[in-house]
């Protein structure tokens, strides 16, 4: 990346410099007008790569525990790869003494361009914060588009960092327009390519929505916020009185409303976590998912998971020891780990490969499916299934979560995003049922109706429609006190699923990790296509 | 006819071996000795280590084995390793492995015709011999009357007084309440012990300094024998200054012979709990040897002993001893005597129980080489030299493959440390031709050493037997508070260590960063290769911050640290837990606990776990621009160091606590911790005494979390913040 280009740029003419003696005429009418055009590429080089923090008065970044756009691409991007487009696009607003020339930025408030994430192609938008608060002026939203038409073209991930107080008001409408530019580049992208949003400051207003649009929101802790207004706003309508970050900080979004999928503790911190993650996502819809050496034996036993799940079945164990024992080398990247927790998602690899795991946690409300669960899970299927990333499900689900609150609340419609979306994948599913898989959740979880391609039940399987209790005292009125052992007998095994071929197999849980990395290397030329449509209408 | 039935065995056969061959699953086929007739089935009463150590033999002796556990025990090793096993109820031990009645019941429905009852439990109760024996079961064990006269201890030092054996001086008494007991304590002089007279081992032993130390020990000790023995009585004696705890291990058998085996060093202890113990003692000459073990001997023929017992001395810096107790059972670190004399020790038990002469005269009784025992615990060294911590063992790996090592552990990949029971994971026992070469074998085997999902105590061990002092053989008792007066933090590194951890550390990370950009496959859109063959990195370890230059040369990397450089090759198996490290031709076994994203990664790297963080230069830079996050205060805050019981609330909603009050008793892992407030404050309220941190409960919390839970729990939180 051309940080900072004037020194690099003045020894490749030296004759600027005055070492070399040509003739005078030809220093005259050839190389003066040279040199002086030089000269204005490389200061207005110069003071694009210093974007609003050439003003002595001007916001202090580092004040406010951020980093300026370009050192976030530096650590972003691999060394010296990163290329710039448009450093020398200006505003083009007259109004207000806009077009002073202390009022324009070369490059304007943000710095496109493209670059390598361990070697592999990513294009990258850096708002920068220190030019006119990182508003988005009309070319502001023109460089965004322009790296967002090519990475669709070439099929290679967007990666945005996002810092900016909002649309640039002197420029009115041309700044709406910029926004809806980006909002249908970002619909038109979805599917095609990854695309990936790291809130590094505030967002607010209408530009919240091109984060929403894409695949991953992460946030960095106590210097992002996310919200449609701000707290002032807020009090004056509502008469709340809420901060900044109760109202759209870091921590609200992932735990409370699921906006964003993770948090990190700083800009650093995100943005290395941001180069980890993006070796999981192919770079598009033409890829297949991305293969990685490998160090851990495809073949290796795990002894631990013949005892992990407990004999009571009302009794809690951790799914995360399970995934964390079957991936490779233990590394589970999960995403929305403080959201609907009953529910764990996220990328790991097997024998190499990237996989998205989804599981139930028994350790949070029983692992029941419930609406922001429902909701977390299909979203994420939908990802791995656009972007050719095989699933492996692990069931322990004693159902949908009851009540009012769920029913008002809609889990009937909710709920049916999950189904829906294991129903439409395509991509290789592979499911282990580690305890309970009861009733409507049991077909949910990618069971072998949804077209799973391998199910496995691990010798604790229950498939059921119910717990044993629940379906004595329907079957029987509660008259029949010795028909509960019997229903266990009958149902609270694997058994009846595997005789109808509902499971595959039962498999000792030790042998999970082998099992599952035989199979995805079979399942790898996988193909399977679903009627012509424009697309299907999955209830929102 | 007879034709036909052959074939249709011959049938059955051939279908069982292309079972096998189908399944690849070996047929179990035992080898009996037909030489010795012994015990047909024979049941543990007890659990973990011990109990697989005693299969083990059984297995050996052609004995059929009988198991018990409690509920949570179900998926044990020794349940797996047992022909049988049998719940004997609920975890906490009272219910399960200490209660006799189901226990009874097991061997009657079993038909077990003995009884190994381990250590600890019911090893040293008299009333299950008694019972044992009412229904002609075999206790592999001395009989009632020897339990008896050697578990009461003032009983068993007018025995050992009369049969000659040296006794502490000045001790006596039962107590019956403080006042007496500082009565006691002042006739005897200053310093004294106090502990429960029924309870064995250093478990509830206190030592007073002067009256107010009597009274509170006197209040403890009270409590702990009312609680775990149901005896009230006490035992207050001299205490002797910096002493070694040396023990004999005798083996008597029902015909009136008894031999001493030589003895064992038990002095590195932490609250009077045994850590490290080896055989031989570089302290004992032969000729104390012989004195320890004839009146040892002496001791066993007085009592009727038979079966193996152990009698424990205090051994001063003048090499006069002092009969302490007797432990009638086997014990822990009986791994250092067999190795030593090439006995089996359980062997020799069960014959003996069985009624046979020993087969050996004293004389046929070696010293072979020299053997060393670690007990791996699942605590934190950091904390008192380790307080119990529990969880999942998430990864298990012991270091069979060292040369000369046995261990004997009762769990394995998977198995959960719970609040129930001991927390000991193992006995790591190195054997070696002198006791130079079973230290070294010692630190090689704890370096490679993987337990991973609970803190544990390698750190603490690696420390000790590398220790100028221990190596020296100059130790007492009182080894880890003179080694570690502030406590042990650790090992400390030397400026070559140092650079050694950091050399290792940055290669590791340079080995991740270029793997992570290695695809394998022919990608649409090329990957750039990148040609970098040299790092500028930065690494905060501790309080420093080290500038490192990292160069790659093939499989080895070159590395620049304080003007030093250094070599370092090694295979980099990132997915190995154990990495081999040649660092300038030094070799280290070193193990990456974790790494993240954010450079941070944890290595285990001569036993302690470092913590660091490697940056690259311009990373590192910028990072002093973040925020620094404020740390949470947690003063108003009570955290339980463990989970556990509370056993006893001292305040009530509303009270004002000053700094340093105590506010409540847990007790985990048989020990009672006073916990204390850490400010001035009020109680705003209690919520559910006496709660059990439960296992279910406990699951839903992450690992630090955990400790907050108990209070929770409990709740005594305190802290209204004003005064």
């Amino acid at each position: 990346m051309h940080l900072y280009p004037v020194e690099k740029s003045l020894q490749l003419f030296p004759f600027s410099c005055g070492s070399a003696a040509p003739t005078v005429s030809l220093l005259f009418r050839v190389w003066l007008p040279l040199c002086l055009f030089l000269r204005r590429i490389i200061t207005t080089q110069a003071i694009s790569s210093f974007g609003g923090l050439q003003l002595l008065n001007g916001p202090s970044v580092a004040d406010q525990g951020k980093l300026t756009a370009r050192e976030r691409i530096l650590l972003l991007l691999d060394p010296d790869s990163f290329d710039e487009y448009d450093m020398f696009v200006e505003h083009r607003c007259t109004d207000f003494g806009m077009d002073s020339s202390k009022n324009k930025y070369p490059g304007d408030s943000v710095v496109t361009g493209r670059g390598r994430i361990n070697g592999r192609l990513a294009y990258v938008f850096s708002q920068d914060f220190t030019v006119f608060g990182g508003s988005l002026s009309g070319v502001h939203a023109q460089k965004i588009c322009k790296i967002m038409d090519q990475a669709a073209m070439v099929g290679a991930p967007v990666i945005g960092l996002n810092d900016s107080g909002g649309a640039r008001i002197q420029e009115g409408v041309e700044s709406l327009a910029g926004y809806a530019d980006i909002f249908l580049r970002n619909v038109l992208c979805s599917g095609v390519i990854p695309q990936i949003s790291l809130i590094m400051g505030p967002c607010a207003g209408g530009a919240v929505y091109s984060p929403a649009l894409t695949d991953f929101t992460f946030m960095v802790k106590d210097t992002s916020y996310l919200f449609i207004t701000g707290p002032d706003v807020v009090k004056s309508v509502t008469n709340e009185d809420v901060t900044q970050e109760q109202l759209g900080g870091a921590k609200t979004h992932t735990a409370v409303s699921g906006v964003a999928h993770r948090a990190f503790e700083n800009d650093i911190d995100a943005l290395l976590n941001l180069r980890e993650f993006f070796n999981y996502l192919p770079l598009s819809n033409r890829d297949p998912a991305p293969v990685c050496e490998c160090h851990d034996p495809s073949d290796r036993p795990v002894p631990e998971l013949d005892t992990i799940v407990p004999s009571e079945s009302t009794k809690a164990y951790d799914m995360l020891d399970i995934v964390h024992s079957i991936v490779d080398e233990r590394e589970f990247f999960e995403i929305m780990p403080t959201y609907a927790r009953n529910i764990v998602v996220g990328f790991a690899r097997m024998n190499g490969r990237t996989v998205g795991i989804v599981g139930n946690q028994p350790k949070v409300a029983s692992g029941c499916l419930d609406i922001n669960s429902s909701v977390k899970g299909a979203r994420f299927v939908r990802f791995c299934d656009a972007f050719n990333i095989p699933l492996i499900t692990f069931v322990d689900v004693p159902g949908f979560l009851p009540g009012t609150a769920q029913e008002y609340g809609g889990i009937i419609r909710h709920g049916a995003k999950l189904l829906f979306a294991f129903a439409e994948a395509t991509v290789p599913k592979i499911t282990v049922i580690t305890r309970k898989a009861y009733g409507g959740a049991y077909d949910v979880m990618s069971s072998k109706h949804l077209r799973g391609d391998v199910n496995y039940a691990w010798p604790t399987a229950e498939v059921a429609v119910m717990g044993a209790k629940g379906a004595v005292q329907i079957i029987f009125r509660g008259k029949e006190a010795d028909a509960e052992e019997e229903y266990v007998d009958k149902f609270a095994n694997p058994f009846p699923a595997a005789m109808r071929g509902f499971v595959d197999d039962i498999i000792q849980p030790s042998t999970t990790r082998a099992r599952i990395c035989h199979d995805l290397d079979v399942l790898a030329s996988k193909s399977q296509s679903s009627p012509w449509k424009k697309h299907a209408n999955i209830p929102l | 006819m007879k034709e036909k039935r052959c074939s249709t065995t011959q049938k059955w056969e051939t279908l069982c071996s292309r079972w096998c061959l189908v399944t690849s699953h070996k047929l179990y086929s035992s080898v009996y000795d037909p030489n010795e007739k012994t015990f047909e089935k024979l049941l543990i009463a007890n659990r973990g280590e011990i109990a697989c150590r005693v299969i083990k033999t059984c297995k050996k002796m052609g004995i059929k084995t009988v198991a018990i556990h409690s509920d949570v025990d179900a998926n044990a090793v020794h349940v797996k390793m047992a022909d049988e096993a049998v719940c004997v109820g609920p975890a906490p031990t009272s219910k399960s492995y200490l209660n006799m009645d189901a226990i009874m019941e097991v061997i009657r429905k079993m038909g077990a015709q003995a009884v190994h009852p381990g250590y600890g439990f019911l090893s040293e109760n008299k009333e299950f011999a008694r019972r044992l024996a009412s229904e002609g079961v075999t206790f592999i064990g001395p009989d009632t009357h020897a339990i008896q006269a050697m578990g009461d201890k003032i009983e068993s030092k007018l025995l050992a007084k009369n049969a000659k054996v040296n006794t502490i001086p000045g001790f006596d008494g039962v107590v019956k309440d403080a006042d007496e007991a500082v009565r006691i304590a002042r006739e005897i002089g200053y310093p004294v012990m106090i502990k429960a007279s029924a309870g064995g081992g250093g478990k509830g032993m206190r030592i007073a300094w002067d009256d107010e130390e009597t009274r509170e020990g006197f209040r403890f000790s009270s409590q702990e024998a009312a609680s775990s023995f149901g005896d009230d009585r006490l035992l207050i004696e001299k205490f002797i200054d910096n002493p070694r705890h040396i023990e004999i291990q005798v083996l008597a058998d029902k015909h009136g012979n008894a031999l001493w085996l030589n003895e064992r060093e038990c002095s590195i202890q932490r609250r009077n709990q045994k850590v490290v113990e080896e055989a031989p003692s570089t302290f004992l000459d032969p000729e104390t040897r012989r004195a320890m073990g004839e009146q040892a001997v002496a001791l066993a023929k007085a009592v009727k002993y038979s079966s193996a017992g152990t009698v424990e001395f205090l051994v001063d810096s003048s090499k006069n001893f002092y009969f302490l107790e007797m432990n009638t059972r086997l014990q822990v670190e009986h791994p250092v005597t067999e190795c030593i004399t090439g006995l089996d020790l359980v062997q020799e038990m069960i014959r003996v129980a069985k009624g046979y002469p020993l087969r050996h005269k004293q004389a046929d009784i070696p010293i072979n080489g020299w053997a060393v025992e670690c007990r791996v615990y699942a605590e934190d060294p950091y904390k008192s030299f380790g307080l119990p911590s529990i969880g999942k063992l998430s990864q298990y790996q012991e270091p069979l493959h060292v040369p000369s090592v046995r261990v004997d552990s009762g769990i394995q990949q998977g198995s959960d440390i719970s609040i129930y029971y001991d927390p000991m994971i193992s006995k790591l026992i190195t054997y070696g031709s002198n006791r130079a070469e079973a230290l070294k074998r010692m630190e090689e085997a704890l370096d490679n050493y993987v337990i991973r999902g609970v803190a544990h105590n390698i750190s603490l061990l690696r420390e000790v037997i590398v220790h100028p002092r221990f190596v020296q053989g100059d130790i007492s008792t009182k080894f880890l508070p003179e080694v570690y007066p502030d406590g042990f933090k650790g090992h400390k590194l030397t400026d070559l260590e140092r650079r050694q951890l950091l050399a290792t550390a940055v290669s590791l990370y340079v080995v991740e960063q270029l793997r992570s950009q290695r695809f394998l496959g022919t990608p649409r859109i090329p990957i750039a290769k990148s040609k970098r063959s040299s790092w500028e990195l930065s690494v905060h370890l501790g309080d420093g911050i080290y500038p490192v230059a990292v160069s790659k040369d093939g499989s080895s990397f070159s590395v620049e640290v304080d003007g030093m450089k250094l070599n370092v090759t090694s295979e980099w198996n990132l997915a190995s837990p154990l990495l081999s490290v040649t660092i300038d031709g030094t070799q280290r076994t070193i193990q990456r606990i974790s790494r993240n994203a954010s450079g941070e990664t944890s290595i285990q790297f001569l036993g302690t776990v470092y913590k660091l963080q490697i940056l690259t230069k311009v990373a590192a830079e910028l990072s002093k621009y973040m925020p620094e996050k404020a740390a949470e205060d947690t003063s108003s805050i009570l955290r339980s160091p463990m989970p556990g019981t509370v056993v006893a609330v001292s305040v009530k909603p509303g009270d004002m606590v000053s700094e340093g009050q105590e506010i409540c008793v847990i007790e985990a892992m048989k020990m009672q911790n006073s916990m204390i407030a850490a400010k001035t404050g009020k109680v705003s309220h209690l919520r559910s005494l006496k709660t059990i941190c439960n296992l279910s409960n406990r699951i839903e919390f992450k690992k630090e979390k955990r400790r907050i839970l108990v209070v929770k729990e409990l709740s005594l939180i305190v802290v209204s913040l004003s005064k």
